[in-house]
């Protein structure tokens, strides 16, 4: 476990990392918490030639409001996110879901955004931000920009930023008065999800009235289930329910490791997503 | 029992001594050592099963920064011998060579084939990857059955076979003609999967030679310092008193550095060579592929049965999986296990054959319990089957079987004399605190309402034997040591007390306990007590930590040696009162003449006594110190009662564990905390076999599971609260009535909390699930069960 040989910055101001990273292009690679990165290093599974360190750089950390909108500063804790009144008020299943991260020494140095940037299917949060219909914003040598959840993950460990760009915030619209549950199945406390399940649901008149689904680790990006999300519109009763997150697997890919099949992992969905769901709207 | 209840420093529950130094980590780990020019060694290894090695070029990993030197295993062959395997169980037990790092053939994934010594482990780290190694694949030997097919690929194609060895061990009635007359036989196979030990302390050892002396002192996280100095002798040559081993705190073991490594040959092979000292630590992942595994074998089971439940005997076939090498017990570990299969229970017929077979996998070796969890497993599970199959609850079927409290002595089937036990005692005692009556009505209720969340009640009950070991058992089982202790007590002039022990722990507490045995016996306070440990100059005799022996044995001779001490004392004592020795009485340290109270002479008055010599009894030799070597005269056998009860969601195969309740008979208990943190510690590991642990191997022979995040090693939330309770049945084999608690835990969860889920499982038609009992595992179970009845 010793990690190969790198050179490494801690930039003091986001424009100075951006700098550093696009001197460094490809071969650079940013560290936050470090929870993704250094077992990367020390497994010798990463080699990059220069990790930036934006762990001292001011103003990252913290959750602030911005209209609808919840903003969460990209060097802000799971620990931050777990506690933070702003998140359980208005993103109560991020809260809810970053508490089953890991462990406690995990989540008080591992970020939000690291974890997002870092793009494992398998994280928890992937899956729940793209529930929570969020959006990251990233700082590159040419400006800002906004990415959608569903447009930043791209592939297995690969999210849609630039090597230049750093995630500096991710925004969340605030989801006042939704039902929500994070449904997470792993074999021990702290491992990663074999499979999980964000439910997010908006009742009305006794019906849901709209659902959103984020899939943890069903495919080489967190997923959701949209035709799932389609039927479960107009459920009134638990067994409409059931019959709606029969289709929660359509569309996946799950993979085969030694804790799972792909067969497994779509049935685990299919219950998981009527727990979730009925749990979210308060149907269990 | 409280605190307040008991009498002098035994049976106290006495906060470790140890702790404070432990647990803040203000202390010597080996990887801690550091010395003036140190230098740290890597280790190239295969990335393969099974290959010849063709090539071996290291001299580009010398142009590296900071290397000083490299080695191919030829360059080293010189000079090193084979790694020992101690305990040959058989006259024609095949013994292949075992190079301490790979000449010509690597034999599984991770096997050593190069070296690199560099100024900092950094150095030596990066300088691997410049070594150039040419590999010609040869096919991997995986299977157990296969490989003993008469066309399996050979793991040692020098040997003709990957059959190590066949034990037999056949005792009573012919088992054949006792399946004739029995009127139930219930046969099952049952695999005990590969397990990882996960010692906290990976390995680690220094070796700082000192060249005009040609002295070398080897650092070693190790259980066995004292058999490592014999081994290192043997395997380097290096004169055996030119060897000085030093097991500094060892953060645990469980098993898997009761071993002669590779590695330590290497260190000190090496540190010779360049006349430098070298520091070795192993990854986590290293050590998944280098330290020996546990576990790893394939049972036949069947058990022969009258309809009312009286069992007429039991017949076991092992395959056992030796991985590639013969290490220091490799073969004997199911052999420990082969005398535990009749367990608790009384037969007239035992019939048991254990096959070793060679694959190309990380070697096997002792694993906490070694032996015995898989026979108590096989056995306790098929008890299981057999009360299914008769419609007797399981808990009547074993009392209609053991062996009751009033038949001890009692000799077993398989050989053994258990000196006392009470299965009765201990079995009503966790049936109670169990609640046993209101979740069998529980699971009644889930069943017939056909609830997803099914219950389920697993029993197990368990002996074991402990406190290796006779001396002359172990010649008669073939094993190459003997297996006495040795303790010896120094008194100091201040009267302060050194114990020195010949066992070496690493983790158990044996400083505490060993304290408030001899402050018991010599009437000194426990803090006056100092216990010296792990080093071949300061406690030259010893024979170690494992298998559950070191209060049984090495506590026993403590006890010994501390009467030598107040035997001697009372000599002196004798003197300066002017009284006979059979006048004097002892007592809380204190010499008195009877009916003269005021005539006294404490220990530590007579210790100091001693030191000036000033006024001793002409022709007495100037010392109270005594030592003692203990052989035992038979093992001991600690037995228990552990009931588990698990929630099955049947939907999506997912076990908790929701309450575990065991009851222990440890005999004689030195330190209630201690004895509760073995129980604790034991449980988790037991049911980390049952739930989630599992070394997993690809076709290829590649160790799939090859970090923690593939490994699952439970942590306490993975736990349920623990019930833990004792009864006291004393030992009558050693003079502390005590038997051993190191491996109790481990042994009886594993089978406790299996026979739970299949209990959960049966109305699906379900009768085994293999471990660990993965949910993927359960959920197919289940799922096979409701076809088959659909």
């Amino acid at each position: 476990m010793i990690p190969p040989a790198f050179d490494y910055v801690r930039p003091t101001s986001v424009d100075e990392a951006v700098r550093a990273l696009a001197e460094g292009g490809e071969e650079a690679k940013v560290l936050a918490g470090g929870q993704s990165l250094l077992p990367l290093l020390r497994l010798r599974l990463a080699f990059p030639e220069l990790v930036v360190d934006v762990g001292r750089i001011p103003g990252l950390r913290g959750v602030r409001e911005d209209g609808d909108m919840l903003v969460i500063g990209a060097m802000t804790t799971h620990h931050d996110v777990v506690h933070d009144p702003l998140v359980r008020r208005h993103a109560g299943l991020l809260a809810a879901a970053t508490a089953t991260v890991a462990d406690p020494a995990v989540r008080h140095r591992g970020t939000l955004a690291g974890s997002l940037a870092h793009a494992d299917p398998a994280g928890d949060l992937p899956a729940v931000v793209l529930a929570l219909d969020g959006e990251m914003v990233a700082q590159g040598p040419r400006g800002r920009r906004t990415i959608a959840a569903r447009d930043f993950f791209v592939d297995y460990l690969q999210s849609s930023l630039e090597p230049d760009e750093l995630l500096v915030e991710v925004r969340l619209p605030k989801a006042d008065g939704w039902g929500f549950h994070y449904e997470k199945f792993h074999r021990v406390s702290q491992s990663w999800a074999m499979v999980g399940v964000a439910a997010l649901v908006r009742r009305a008149d006794g019906h849901i009235a709209e659902a959103r689904i984020g899939l943890t680790n069903m495919s080489s990006v967190p997923l959701r289930a949209t035709a799932t999300e389609q039927a479960l519109t107009g459920a009134g009763d638990a067994e409409a329910v059931a019959r709606a997150a029969e289709s929660a697997a359509e569309g996946t890919h799950a993979s085969q490791d030694a804790s799972a099949t792909p067969e497994y992992r779509e049935h685990l969905t299919r219950v998981l997503t009527r727990r979730a769901v009925l749990a979210a709207a308060g149907m269990g | 029992m409280t605190d307040q209840a008991v009498q002098g420093e035994v049976g106290r529950a006495r906060p470790r001594k140890e702790d404070a130094r432990l647990i803040t980590g203000q202390t010597n780990w080996t990887d801690n050592i550091s010395v003036n020019g140190l230098l740290h060694m890597a280790i190239l290894r295969s990335p393969m099963a099974h290959a010849r090695i063709t090539r071996v070029d290291v001299s580009p990993a010398l142009e590296r920064p900071g290397v000083v030197a490299a080695f191919s295993g030829a360059d080293l062959a010189e000079g090193l011998n084979s790694l020992p395997c101690a305990w040959p169980v058989t006259e024609d037990i095949v013994l292949p060579d075992h190079p301490p790092i790979a000449v010509d053939e690597v034999r599984h994934a991770g096997d050593p084939v190069a070296l690199v010594v560099a100024r900092d482990r950094y150095a030596a780290t990066d300088a691997l990857e410049a070594i150039e190694v040419d590999y010609d694949p040869l096919p991997p030997v995986l299977d157990l059955e296969a490989a003993l097919a008469d066309d399996s690929p050979l793991v040692h194609s020098d040997k003709g076979t990957n059959r190590c060895y066949v034990w037999p061990l056949k005792t009573g009635e012919d088992f054949d003609s006792v399946r004739q007359r029995a009127e139930v036989t219930v046969k099952r196979r049952y695999v005990h999967q590969r397990l990882i030990p996960n010692a906290m302390e990976p390995r680690a050892v220094v070796v700082t030679p000192l060249a005009a002396s040609g002295e070398y002192t080897l650092y070693s996280a190790t259980q066995i310092p004292h058999i490592l100095r014999v081994m290192m002798a043997v395997v380097t040559g290096i004169p055996e008193h030119k060897i000085r081993v030093i097991a500094p705190d060892v953060g645990g073991g469980f098993g898997s550095k009761l071993q002669v490594y590779g590695e330590e040959a290497l260190a000190l092979a090496v540190a010779r060579r360049i006349g430098r000292p070298v520091k070795w630590t192993e990854s986590r992942s290293e050590g998944y592929l280098a330290t020996h595994h546990g576990r790893g074998m394939i049972q036949d089971i069947e058990i022969a049965a009258n309809r009312d439940g009286k069992l007429l005997g039991l017949k076991v076939d092992l395959l056992t999986d030796m991985g590639a090498y013969l290490m220091l017990v490799t073969p004997g570990i199911p052999i420990l296990g082969a005398f535990m299969y009749p367990a608790i229970y009384k037969m007239d017929s035992y019939d048991f054959t254990c096959t070793g077979v060679f694959t190309t996998r990380t070697p096997t070796d002792a694993y906490r319990g070694a032996g015995r969890p898989e026979a108590t497993y096989a056995i306790e599970r098929i008890m299981d089957e057999l009360a299914h199959e008769l419609g007797l609850d399981p808990v009547e079927l074993r009392r209609r079987n053991w062996i009751g409290h009033e038949e001890f002595p009692y000799t077993s089937i398989a050989g053994l004399t258990y000196d006392t036990g009470n299965y009765e005692a201990a079995t009503e005692k966790a049936l109670a605190l169990f609640d046993y009556d209101k979740l069998r009505a529980e699971q009644a209720d889930r069943n017939s309402r056909g609830d997803t969340v099914r219950l389920g009640i697993g029993v197990s009950t368990y002996t074991e034997m402990c406190g290796l070991a006779p001396s002359r058992v172990l010649r008669d089982l073939r094993y190459a040591a003997g297996g006495w202790e040795a303790a010896s007590i120094r008194m100091l002039p201040t009267g302060k007390v050194e114990v020195i022990t010949g066992t070496s722990p690493h983790g158990q507490g044996h400083v505490t306990s060993w304290s408030q045995i001899a402050a018991d016996v010599l009437g000194v306070p426990f803090e006056d007590v100092e216990v010296v440990h792990g080093d071949t100059k300061a406690a030259p005799q010893g024979m170690d930590t494992y298998g559950s022996r070191s209060l049984v044995v090495g506590g026993s001779a403590v006890h010994h040696a501390a009467v030598k001490v107040v035997d001697k004392a009372r000599k002196i004592a004798a003197h300066l009162l002017e009284a006979s020795e059979q006048d004097l009485e002892f007592s809380g340290g204190v010499f008195s003449v009877k009916g003269s109270p005021d005539a006294r002479k404490t220990i530590q008055e007579i210790a100091f006594e001693t030191f000036t010599s000033h006024d001793l009894p002409d022709g007495l030799e100037p010392s109270i110190n005594a030592e003692h070597l203990l052989d035992p005269e038979n093992f001991s056998y600690p037995h228990g009662t552990h009931l588990c009860a698990v929630e099955v969601d049947t939907e999506t195969g997912q076990t908790r564990i929701r309450s575990y309740v065991c009851v222990d008979d440890v005999g004689k208990v030195v330190n209630p905390t201690i004895v509760e943190g073995q129980v604790h510690g034991g449980l988790a590991q037991g049911i980390a076999q049952a739930l989630y642990e599992e070394a997993v191997y690809d076709d290829e022979g590649n160790l799939v599971s090859g970090t923690m995040a593939d490994y699952l090693v439970p942590s306490a939330p993975d736990l349920p609260e623990f019930t833990t309770e004792r009864t006291e049945t004393p030992s009558t084999t050693n003079p502390l009535g005590v038997k051993g608690v190191g491996e109790a835990g481990t042994i009886a969860s594993t089978p406790a909390v299996v026979n739970a889920i299949v209990d959960a499982l049966r109305p699906f038609g379900v009768d085994d699930v293999r471990m660990p009992c993965t949910p993927e595992r359960v959920w197919r179970a289940v799922r096979s069960g409701m076809e088959a009845s659909a």
